[in-house]
């Protein structure tokens, strides 16, 4: 996988969304804890997911994605800690939760003697949708996840993807507000999870729908999901856009990918001793991608910025030593860490040790708040102008467009750590668990 | 793009119906599209049509000597025909007696681990119900299968009896049969909770049902061998005859801790108002008094009083039954 697949920006969805909205996070979880025996499922979580946005949980097996959710639909009950979604509380009124959330559990199994139509009848009729309303609603849903020409053959008939298709479909039946899908996209070809995945996308830009995903596939959850969660062992280490995950699990080496249109070895080759000189590069390597090369046609050159250099000074820098040389530039981009970069660094990094106990006063176990909770320490610096207005995200996707973003990124004389901070008065994202301090 | 414009449209919601009779709706339908109901219709038809056609040709043989009697057409029910010189079949009763646990655990012993198999609990539970709306509907499914298979039978077999014999059943009668049918319910309900149990704690659902089969043969076939063989340890037939007529009361009441044993009384008494007693006298008095007894025929009411006991028994064992299963499901992780 590449760096260059980015998530596209949800900035004006959500941000419609958050006007509709008094509180925006549909799943809130304070302490949220599991112990089974002797084993922690789930170690005090401090989860947020706000409307709007696809929420992936990525852990590996094991890790406690499922008790989570299972959690968050009343369907187990935790040990200790408290959550709720859309503002209600699933341990105490799991029915209200179960109308208003769409859930498709991992491994989903349907009645095999029925056909994929007369499974979600029987799930519209458990939710009390009944008569015309149940057969449209139907028709849509199976039309929304291209299964509508095999809706009236039986589900034994049907293959694992197909399967997967009619659980997301089932899901849909009783319009949610929210989403959970665990391990959505695991049996379905290449092809279908692209077009899986677009769904999902669509269900949460136009329908404001909040999607929450469990995956240990990395790169389909950094492709779709706009901010990310990751599990290990029972706990959650880290919980942030892909870029503040970056910042915060990456080596601390920011890189910059220049490329050069296509021309003869020497001009490349003098390109690419004009870029080793700007102060600041530590070195300059040529993209170790051969696919990469065929189709752009020119190997891009990655600068690895020392430690402790400002990054936009150097992409300035880079941008001068351009337009004085006349260097046939075609693109320039800061790297984004790929997913799986920071998810191994993530979870080979020792736990830290388990502060809960001072963290929690014990009045606000019940009821979680923003007001309560301890303020994280930020790491985000104030925005940078280029990406006013725009959550998160949005500075990621600046990123992705080519060079323009460079210079006005750069004014703002910030490093790499892109905003974290929120366009209204709502309280920050609890970005870290616990940082240094 | 407004949120307004796009916010998602509520659905019109129907008629508010309980979670169980969504969840027994559609286990009832499919209970009967199965291929086991039909296996059981059969199975059940061919165990009552065998004994009834040799009962009613016994019947006819001896109706002559027996027109004073009122209970000629119940007769059918659980006269043990010879067939031969020396051979006799079970009653229609004794057949059921054997057959009706079938029909019960055919009915249950899949209902909680074959949606876990299938996947379809997690899903099941995610839906808008309460989590004891799934086990009450597909329990209450099951009884309407078995209600709906008893009446049919027994209702085939007094048309049978009808045109074979050529006999009017009296009122008392049809009250009798009525009664039967129901006490016989009670008896599959017990093994359809049974099932339910085994459904709920074994994980696998061939594994519930090979319990469950072995526990029917347990009780229902060796049940009597292994209750004699106990009784001949414990109070054996020797000794003095107040001694034996003793130790025969306490045979009985072991006997009576199999549910086969409630049914079977249970059924006699109340289709044969010629039986005035389940017990056998446990002393010499008693066994003196019930020999000089004029043979007469009990009124419905009084052999309905005679055989309470059985019947409250076969209720307490399925509501017991029943009640450990739900706690159990209640009780279990979804995630298995």
């Amino acid at each position: 996988m590449t760096a260059t697949a980015r998530p596209a920006s949800t900035a004006t969805a959500a941000a419609a969304d958050k006007e509709a909205r008094p509180d925006p996070r549909v799943i809130r979880t304070k302490g949220l804890t599991k112990v089974y025996g002797d084993l922690v499922a789930v170690d005090h979580l401090d989860l947020e997911v706000r409307a709007g946005e696809i929420f992936g949980l990525l852990g590996q097996n094991g890790a406690g994605k499922t008790t989570t959710i299972l959690m968050l639909l009343g369907l187990t009950q935790p040990t200790s800690g408290a959550s709720r979604v859309m503002g209600l509380d699933p341990a105490r009124g799991p029915l209200e939760v179960k109308r208003r959330v769409g859930y498709m559990p991992d491994q989903v199994g349907f009645y095999g003697d029925m056909t994929g139509r007369e499974n979600l009848r029987y799930t519209a009729r458990l939710n009390r949708i009944a008569g015309d309303a149940a057969e449209t609603t139907i028709d849509e849903v199976l039309g929304q996840v291209g299964l509508a020409d095999r809706a009236d053959s039986l589900v034994d008939t049907y293959s694992r993807g197909m399967l997967q298709r009619l659980g997301i479909a089932d899901a849909l039946v009783k319009d949610p507000d929210l989403l959970i899908l665990d391990e959505p996209t695991t049996a379905i070809d290449p092809l279908g999870v692209v077009e899986v995945l677009d769904l999902l996308r669509r269900l949460a830009h136009e329908r404001g729908l909040a999607i929450l995903l469990s995956s240990h596939l990395l790169n389909q959850v950094q492709s779709v999901c706009d901010r990310i969660g990751i599990f290990a062992s029972g706990r959650l280490i880290g919980q942030g856009t892909l870029q503040q995950l970056a910042d915060r699990f990456g080596d601390g080496a920011a890189q910059l990918e220049v490329g050069f249109e296509v021309g003869d070895a020497v001009v490349q080759q003098r390109g690419r001793d004009l870029l080793a000189a700007v102060p600041g590069v530590a070195s300059v390597d040529a993209l170790a991608d051969s696919g990469h090369t065929l189709a752009t046609g020119a190997t891009p050159w990655i600068l690895t910025i020392e430690p402790g250099a400002d990054p936009a000074v150097v992409r300035r820098a880079v941008l001068a030593v351009v337009a004085e040389h006349a260097l046939p530039l075609r693109s320039i981009r800061p790297v984004v860490p790929s997913l799986e970069d920071i998810y191994r660094r993530a979870v080979a990094q020792p736990l830290p040790p388990r502060t809960v106990a001072e963290r929690r006063p014990p009045s606000a176990a019940g009821t979680p708040s923003a007001k309560d909770r301890p303020r994280p320490v930020m790491r985000g610096r104030p925005r940078p102008h280029g990406t006013a207005g725009s959550r998160p995200a949005a500075a990621a996707a600046a990123a992705a467009t080519a060079a323009t973003a460079a210079p006005s990124a750069g004014a703002a004389g910030t490093p790499t750590a892109p905003a974290a901070s929120e366009p209204d008065d709502a309280p920050e994202p609890v970005i870290i668990k616990e940082e240094g301090a | 793009m407004s949120a307004a414009a796009e916010a998602p449209r509520r659905l019109e919601r129907g008629v508010p119906r309980a979670g169980w009779m969504v969840v027994g709706r559609k286990e009832f339908g499919d209970h009967l599209l199965s291929a086991r109901f039909t296996v059981l219709v059969v199975v059940l038809g061919l165990a009552a049509a065998i004994p009834l056609y040799f009962a009613a040709a016994a019947i006819r043989d001896v109706a002559s000597s027996v027109t004073d009697s009122q209970a000629v057409f119940v007769a059918l029910f659980w006269l043990a025909p010879d067939v031969s010189d020396g051979i006799t079949l079970p009653s229609v009763v004794g057949f059921m007696a054997y057959v009706a646990p079938l029909l019960g655990l055919a009915f249950a012993f899949d209902a909680i681990n074959g949606e876990r198999a299938d996947g379809t609990l997690p899903r099941l539970l995610s839906q808008p119900i309460h989590r004891d709306d799934v086990v009450n509907g597909k329990f209450f499914a099951g009884l309407a299968v078995i209600g709906l298979v008893l009446v049919a039978v027994v209702g085939a077999i007094a048309a049978f009896g009808l045109i074979r014999l050529g006999l009017v059943p009296a009122p008392a009668e049809v009250l009798r049969i009525v009664l039967w049918v129901m006490v016989t319910f009670i008896y599959v309900s017990l093994w359809l909770a049974f099932g339910m149990l085994l459904s709920v704690v074994v994980r696998r659902a061939a594994t519930s049902a090979l319990i469950g089969f072995g526990v029917w043969m347990l009780l229902t076939v060796f049940g009597g061998l292994i209750v004699s063989l106990l009784g001949g340890v414990l109070a054996p037939l020797s000794g003095t005859v107040e001694q034996q007529l003793s130790n025969n009361a306490l045979r009985e009441t072991i006997t009576r801790l199999l549910p086969d044993t409630l049914y079977r009384e249970a059924s006699l008494v109340l289709l044969n108002p010629q039986v005035t007693t389940v017990s056998t006298p446990a002393t010499i008095g008693g066994y003196e008094q019930a020999s000089q007894r004029i043979p007469s025929l009990l009124s419905l009411d009084q052999s309905f009083i005679l055989i309470w006991p059985q019947v409250v028994g076969l209720v307490a064992i399925t509501v017991a039954l029943f009640a450990l299963a739900y706690v159990q499901f209640m009780r279990q992780e979804v995630r298995a």
